[in-house]
């Protein structure tokens, strides 16, 4: 029952969403009131049916229902509650369910905050977005249903993937989901601007918020993601510049240029255009993301079982949505090209900079990506393209904006001089440069990465420090919420760049086979491994070894990581140690075992430096962009306006 | 000309200049990063890439992975049914990694025709098989029915 009942409710979802991508539309072309009226109704009945189709399948992998396929191969009977309900997005047919409700949810949220804009331009919106989720709705039941029965089913399920069952893999994909699905207002935003012909500053300053969510949540997911990497798949990398990475990493890339161009035409007005481009893009690449990590057209070293007949879907749906953006963009951008000019030496220069570096870091990320299909395509052979293209790419790309991030804020819109901007940033750049040598010395971490992550890092984080306390000083009522989220993504980007520098240039890292009773020193720790013994969970049971590890003879943790086999489906996990620290992180993983008789195992040690800075750089990205995006400036005019509007039906 | 307009040219004629010098980086820094798939057959064939990391694909021959007691040295043959591949690697083998199953090495051909791989990559999931891998095997004429769980 329960899964017809799902079913049933994405139907009626289906048939809300293309109500709405029609008739409020037709009515916002031709000014009748009464359908774009519609609107709110109907996005209200849109969430309600997907909400009802994501709790049905929530209720039948708690129930246990293994003769719904998805939850048969997503699921079984010894999964603690918890994952079965993270399970729901586990595998493809509930992520897409997960992304439709958030659309559902944002298009909500959308049509309950933005009653003051002309209803115009918040219903086109709308419909944009409906449009979006018909293609999604369509897809899901055409290709992809989640509700598919199996009869008779199985008696237990397979069990959800090891890897997922883990407590950052319950945050990760709802967060990135949030980011990728967010960009969905800003491009809805850019469409109805489009098909109004107008862009007004209002709007955007409308749009802002949204993005700066969107953006905030992207960036989370992806931490997210970098930090389940490094603990789960027991590499103890953060960063693979793989395939599925890429593809959420363009969209945040185009994103941050989409932000700060916002900024640039909200206040200015200048470069409106080219803010429309940005956000058709931002949403495309998302669109793009979805389709390369559903489609398995690309190796990935996460990529789980996928079908192409998908992939083609997301990609003609991709090729239609954007296909026809853009072809509305060239017809109707030459209208709203204006701007006022500005100096070469100004803010909006500043940030055409950033948008320049950050659009083009975003093409060679797509180009790595993407070259492989290409160069297949053509029948030229089948290849991959290696990290070292991607790391050199961004220390070239990246370098300009890191040196030029502290003058930003600094600089004047229209007009500025150079020497006004650099004085008052004079002392940071001493602190950085003097600052960095001692600490790169004081940490034995001499060499040109680290010594040239900690300038930098500093460079950026004094400057940051150095902007709060001038406008602290020349401004009686202090910062603004948006400033303060601004300093704070900045000063993020300094603690990121510190960690990514010493993890790079500085990680301690080693297989080796060890017995127990045996010692091994690495970076200054010594590792003793105990024993090695057999321990069960709820689904699996393991060996795990014993370490001891001491520094200078004092015994600083006990770290006993775990070779698991999951008893449903046969998956062997390793399960790494970690000794979290904010300077180094101690990090075991176990390899196999090597000898039955001694007990020896072969296992890898990592003493990584720092690299909690890189998670914590992006947290301060992630809450700088929650704070902006709650600034009330973004909504002020919405209340001044409602209290004229309630002002003018008094009756005189 | 205005002086906004020379300005603004200026502006766009140095983002134009900055643009296609990145691109021409990107595509030098590109071609340096190519990692070429082969197969086993391809690799018999002698059609490899001269002096060039490799990506070699293929299942894990069953019997052939061999380690050395005292270290982590291990080696292995890499089969796409035509024909097998010794590879031998030095560290930690990745979970999946199993006799008759898929498994990518990236490394280089040495002169007695063994693969020194610096990295081993499995599958990730019980049903996932690498693209790549899939091909070669269809290729050679042994395609793998990709097991549908029940």
């Amino acid at each position: 029952m329960i899964a017809e009942f799902g079913q049933v409710s994405l139907i009626l979802a289906l048939v809300l969403a293309i109500l709405l991508g029609t008739l409020p539309l037709y009515g916002a072309h031709r000014g009748n009131e009464t359908l774009m009226r519609l609107a709110p109704s109907l996005v209200i009945g849109h969430f309600v049916f997907l909400a009802a189709a994501y709790v049905a399948l929530s209720a039948a992998f708690l129930n246990h229902d293994f003769t719904i396929s998805y939850v048969a191969l997503n699921s079984n009977l010894l999964l603690p509650w918890y994952y079965r309900l993270s399970a729901v997005w586990g595998g493809h047919e509930g992520s897409l369910l997960l992304w439709m409700l958030m659309l559902g949810g944002w298009m909500l949220a959308v049509a309950a905050f933005s009653r003051t804009l002309p209803r115009e331009f918040v219903t086109r919106v709308l419909a944009v977005m409906a449009i979006v989720s018909i293609g999604f709705l369509l897809f899901t039941l055409l290709t992809s249903n989640p509700f598919d029965r199996i009869l008779p089913g199985p008696t237990d399920g397979r069990d959800l993937n090891p890897l997922l069952q883990d407590p950052g893999m319950i945050f990760h994909p709802p967060l990135l989901y949030m980011g990728y699905v967010g960009f969905a207002v800003a491009f809805g935003f850019a469409i109805a601007g489009l098909l109004g012909g107008k862009v007004e500053r209002d709007w955007v300053r409308w749009a802002r918020p949204w993005t700066l969510a969107a953006w905030a949540f992207l960036t989370g997911g992806i931490a997210l993601g970098s930090w389940w990497a490094y603990y789960e798949l027991g590499w103890g990398g953060w960063w693979f510049w793989d395939p599925v990475e890429n593809a959420s990493f363009i969209p945040w890339l185009i994103g941050t240029a989409l932000l700060h161009s916002q900024a640039v035409t909200e206040k200015r007005g200048s470069f409106p255009a080219w803010t429309v481009l940005l956000s058709i893009a931002a949403f495309s690449m998302s669109l793009l993301g979805t389709f390369l990590v559903r489609s398995g057209v690309l190796t990935s070293v996460h990529a789980f079982a996928n079908d192409p007949e998908r992939g083609l879907f997301i990609l003609m749906f991709m090729a239609v949505v954007t296909g026809a953006a853009l072809l509305l963009y060239a017809l109707r951008a030459p209208r709203i090209m204006t701007g006022p000019g500005f100096d070469w030496m100004s803010r909006e220069t500043m940030l055409l900079i950033n948008n320049v570096f950050f659009t083009v870091s975003a093409a060679m990320v797509l180009l790595g990506t993407l070259y492989p299909l290409i160069v297949d395509f053509m029948g030229w052979g089948q290849i991959s393209v290696g990290p070292p293209y991607f790391g050199a790419m961004f220390i070239l790309l990246m370098t300009p904006i890191v040196i030029l991030l502290p003058l930003g804020p600094f600089t004047r819109w229209k007009q500025d001089e150079v020497m006004r901007v650099i004085r008052p940033l004079a002392a940071s750049a001493a602190v950085a440069i003097v600052l960095g040598l001692i600490i790169s010395a004081a940490l034995g971490a001499w060499n040109l990465r680290a010594i040239t992550g900690w300038i930098g890092g500093i460079w950026v984080m004094a400057g940051a420090i150095a902007w709060v306390t001038r406008q602290w000083r020349s401004s009686r009522s202090g910062l603004a919420l948006h400033q303060w989220g601004m300093t704070l993504a900045h000063f993020g980007v300094g603690v990121f760049l510190i960690g990514v520098a010493m993890v790079e240039s500085m990680t301690f890292e080693r297989d080796m086979r060890i017995a127990p009773g045996q010692t091994v020193e690495a970076a200054g720790y010594q590792f003793t491994l105990h024993e090695v013994t057999q321990v069960k969970g709820a689904n699996w049971r393991a060996d795990e070894a014993r370490f001891t590890v001491h520094r200078n003879d004092r015994e600083i943790a006990a770290m006993n990581p775990q070779k698991r086999l999951y008893h449903r489906g046969g998956q062997v996990m390793t399960q790494v140690a970690l000794r979290p620290g904010v300077t180094r992180d101690l990090y075991i993983a176990m390899g196999e075992e090597l000898d039955a008789e001694s007990g020896a195992w072969s296992i890898r040690i990592h003493v990584k430096p720092f690299v909690r800075w890189i998670w914590g750089g992006a947290a301060l990205m992630t809450l700088g962009g929650l704070v902006s995006a709650s600034d009330r400036r973004y909504w002020r005019r919405r209340r001044t306006e409602a209290k004229q509007a309630r002002t003018a039906e008094v009756p005189a | 000309m205005t002086p906004t307009r020379k300005k603004r040219l200026t502006l766009v004629g140095l983002i134009v200049l900055g643009v296609s010098a990145a691109t021409v980086v990107a595509i030098t820094a590109l071609q340096d990063n190519m990692l070429f798939f082969v197969t086993p057959s391809d690799v018999h064939a002698q059609t490899l890439p001269p002096d060039r990391q490799i990506r070699l694909g293929g299942l894990v021959a069953d019997g052939t992975v061999s380690r050395d007691p005292d270290s982590l040295a291990v080696t292995f043959g890499v089969t796409d049914g035509a024909h097998d591949v010794k590879v031998s690697f030095n560290g930690i083998l990745p979970d999946l990694f199993r006799e008759g199953q898929g498994v990518i090495a990236h490394g280089f051909m040495d002169e007695s025709g063994v693969f020194r791989a610096h990295e081993v990559l499995a599958r990730h999931d019980e049903t996932y098989m690498p693209p790549e891998v899939m091909r070669a095997l269809e290729e050679a004429g042994h395609p793998m029915e990709a097991s549908m769980p029940r």
